[in-house]
């Protein structure tokens, strides 16, 4: 009787191990779909009353560096900036830019911590402020 | 429902088990799901330090010459060792990295004696990567050219792992660094 009991249990408990790894399908994070997109570009994006391309994305280097980031990629074709803090953590962020209107630019800001991404609007929130501060410009909220 | 006494049992006693299993697999997976870590507070947030920092990493010198800052920096990144992963001259950036060891006798002393007293050896760092970024960018009209200079590196231990994530700041580095620059731009370094 308590043979057929732990078998019982083992088997349970396998088919609790099935149902937990069939929840994660670790391919789905490729396109993270889970997010609401939406959401994520309007916490990630601000736009800039500038079309000076160049000088935006030199006042990013620079906001970066003083961030304690060091640069990974940049190029100025594309509009975009990788760099990568190291402070006992590993935190990366893509900033990229672009035209919006005749008028302004979009500044588009993603960051990953460890392994996972920041969905955390406050962290965007305090880049952007010192992205405001050294453009000596408003990052208008963009709907 | 007619069930007989044996099978009633019998069910009991599985669900009894159950339970406790499914109690036991419910909490290890919340401990899983409550290790994942959140970023910091601070991490994104200019901190006292940043301006220190930069003046630090910053030197300002007198030429409109952009590309001839950035050409005497890449020499001199060669120089120390490194070998260029990205540049982007329009923007003024140059990304170069080197792998180093990074054993510490002290460390592996201090391995040694906790080895003998535990009998485990513990891991010691082994290698590392070093990372540097120079930028450059014209201030004001375009006659003088600011150049910053940021050092990183990730340090392996014996079993592969990352034991250190940080940035340099050990202002004599950053010293030697712009005295040499200053010397192959023949200009000198300006402080902020």
């Amino acid at each position: 009787m308590k043979k057929t009991c732990k078998i019982y249990g083992l088997v349970y408990l396998i088919c609790v191990c099935f149902l937990l790894i069939g929840c994660q399908t670790t391919k789905q994070r490729l396109l993270d779909t889970d997010q609401s997109q939406v959401e994520m570009r309007s916490i990630q994006t601000r736009a800039f009353d500038t079309t000076d391309k160049k000088t935006t994305l030199r006042t990013i280097i620079a906001t970066l560096q003083d961030l304690e980031f060091l640069v990974d990629k940049a190029d100025h074709t594309l509009g975009v900036v990788s760099a990568t803090k190291l402070k006992g953590y590993f935190l990366k962020m893509t900033v990229s830019v672009r035209q919006r209107g005749n008028t302004q630019l979009l500044v588009r800001a993603n960051a990953q911590y460890g392994i996972e991404p920041v969905t955390d609007p406050t962290p965007y929130q305090q880049f952007f402020s010192a992205l405001e501060k050294s453009m000596f410009l408003t990052a208008h909220q963009v709907d | 429902m007619l069930i007989t006494d044996p099978a009633f049992k019998f069910y009991k006693c599985c669900m009894k088990k159950s339970q406790t299993i499914t109690v036991i697999v419910l909490s290890c997976s919340l401990l899983f799901f409550s290790c994942k870590k959140t970023i910091p507070k601070a991490a994104l947030q200019l901190s006292h330090e940043s301006l220190q920092q930069r003046q630090l990493q910053t030197r300002h010198f007198d030429t409109a010459d952009e590309s001839f800052l950035l050409s005497a920096s890449t020499a001199l990144i060669q120089d120390m060792g490194f070998n260029l992963d990205e540049s982007e001259t329009k923007l003024g950036v140059i990304v170069a990295s080197k792998q180093r060891d990074a054993k510490n006798a002290g460390q592996i002393v201090g391995a040694v004696f906790l080895a003998l007293l535990v009998g485990v050896i513990p891991a010691t760092d082994k290698h590392q990567t070093m990372r540097v970024a120079v930028v450059t960018r014209p201030i004001g009209n375009g006659s003088k050219h600011a150049v910053r200079v940021t050092f990183q590196r990730i340090v392996f231990n014996t079993q592969n792992q990352v034991s250190k994530l940080e940035s340099i700041d050990d202002p004599e580095i950053y010293k030697e660094f712009f005295g040499k620059l200053s010397k192959s731009v023949f200009l000198e370094a300006h402080e902020i």
